[in-house]
């Protein structure tokens, strides 16, 4: 466990006063806080650091022990233990405001014991701290609505994933992020979806693009094909002089609509048609005829 | 009216030890809606979650009201900018696979 120099979180000089370290901090946390910077772990990060050096340095007691044995803080444990008592029983007592013991780092656990007796006077019900997980699913997952267990904090949540959901999507669960404070209700729990495509379909919102080869005489003289959906085969026809990049929309073929059951996009194919290679000398010979012809 | 949603501000206030007045000028700024009941006032449970944040901006951070409108309304374009990248990135990958 690693000393921590608290002056240099809030970029302070040691002999800074009451009103320096405030202002420092209130500068600080205003840049980091989370409520300023949601979903940014490393803000998060910072702005934990910037509360506990303002815990410690804003607390003339904290501050005045944190300065007498600085780097040397393990050897306050001894010099704290005659106090251990008495403190203990008012820390128990106390209010934590909307931190956690875990927002607060080993150092400063070991150093003051918990969260200090803080100016804090609100004794307030917060709610906790919202979660973010990612999950990964892929598109064929996605096509129709699911149960899946999640481990989060070493809890499972059974949650139901409807069909339909978008790649970066982000779904609430309510009362499963972080413990509220004083009694506040729990946070939120933030699930993003990261969804792969495997598939052979490109998808675009509701709808699927498929881009489907033809064979040059079906395209000329049209005729039937099998065309693969996401949920099987389906016969097409094709007419005759049927264009390269030409476009047929087959609709309610395509994925399903987010949160409305039973309505689908379309299925969009694109025909590519296929110029034979290795052409014989009677097929050239035929090909000049027909040229001619033109 | 259903006021099974609703908390009454006076409660609200008391359970967070914040004066109604702080209340009262979010919503003059039109930052929360308060929904008047037989007298009473009330705001939706949906928008406790706002007030605890603007709470901590304003009272652990020391932002006025005007501030917090500011930042209310940056914070919404954030979202909407964030929403967009998200259409935008999905819109692209369409395009790069194909």
């Amino acid at each position: 466990m690693a000393f921590i120099d608290y002056y240099k979180i809030l970029g302070i000089l040691k002999k800074a006063t009451e009103a320096d370290i405030k202002k420092a901090y209130r500068k600080l946390a205003r840049k980091y806080h989370p409520d300023l910077n949601p979903n940014d772990k490393v803000a998060e990060k910072r702005f934990k650091e910037i509360n506990e050096a303002n815990e410690v340095l804003s607390n003339p007691e904290n501050r005045k022990k944190y300065d007498q044995y600085g780097e040397h803080w393990q050897h306050a444990e001894e010099y704290e233990k005659a106090k251990q008592q008495q403190r203990h029983q008012k820390s128990s007592q106390e209010s934590y405001g909307k931190y956690s013991q875990e927002d607060f780092s080993d150092f400063f656990n070991n150093m003051f014991g918990g969260t200090s007796s803080s100016a804090r006077d609100r004794k307030v019900k917060f709610r906790g701290q919202d979660f973010n997980a990612e999950l990964q699913l892929d598109l064929k997952d996605v096509y129709t609505t699911h149960k899946r267990t999640l481990t989060v904090n070493n809890k499972n949540i059974r949650i139901t994933i409807p069909a339909g959901v978008e790649n970066g999507q982000i779904i609430k669960i309510k009362g499963h992020g972080g413990h509220g404070v004083n009694g506040g209700p729990n946070g939120d729990l933030y699930i993003q979806f990261s969804i792969i495509n495997h598939s052979k379909f490109k998808r675009d919102k509701d709808n699927l693009h498929l881009t489907v080869d033809l064979d040059l005489y079906k395209a000329l003289l049209g005729g039937e094909i099998a065309i693969d959906t996401f949920t099987g085969k389906v016969k097409l026809n094709i007419k005759p002089e049927t264009q390269n990049g030409s476009r047929v929309k087959l609709k309610g073929k395509g994925f399903p609509k987010y949160k409305k059951d039973g309505e689908f996009g379309d299925l969009l194919i694109t025909y590519q048609i296929k110029i034979p290679e290795k052409l014989s000398n009677q097929e050239k010979a035929l090909i000049k005829e027909l040229q001619k012809l033109r | 009216m259903e006021t099974k949603n609703l908390i009454p501000i006076q409660l609200l206030c008391k359970q967070y030890k914040i004066p109604e007045s702080f209340i009262n000028t979010l919503q003059e700024f039109q930052l929360i809606e308060i929904i008047i009941e037989d007298d009473d006032l009330y705001i939706h449970t949906t928008q406790i979650k706002e007030v605890e944040k603007m709470m901590r901006l304003h009272y652990d951070l020391d932002i006025n009201f005007e501030g917090l409108d500011a930042i209310y309304n940056l914070l919404n374009q954030v979202e909407s900018l964030k929403e967009e990248v998200k259409i935008l990135q999905n819109r692209l990958r369409f395009y790069e696979d194909l």
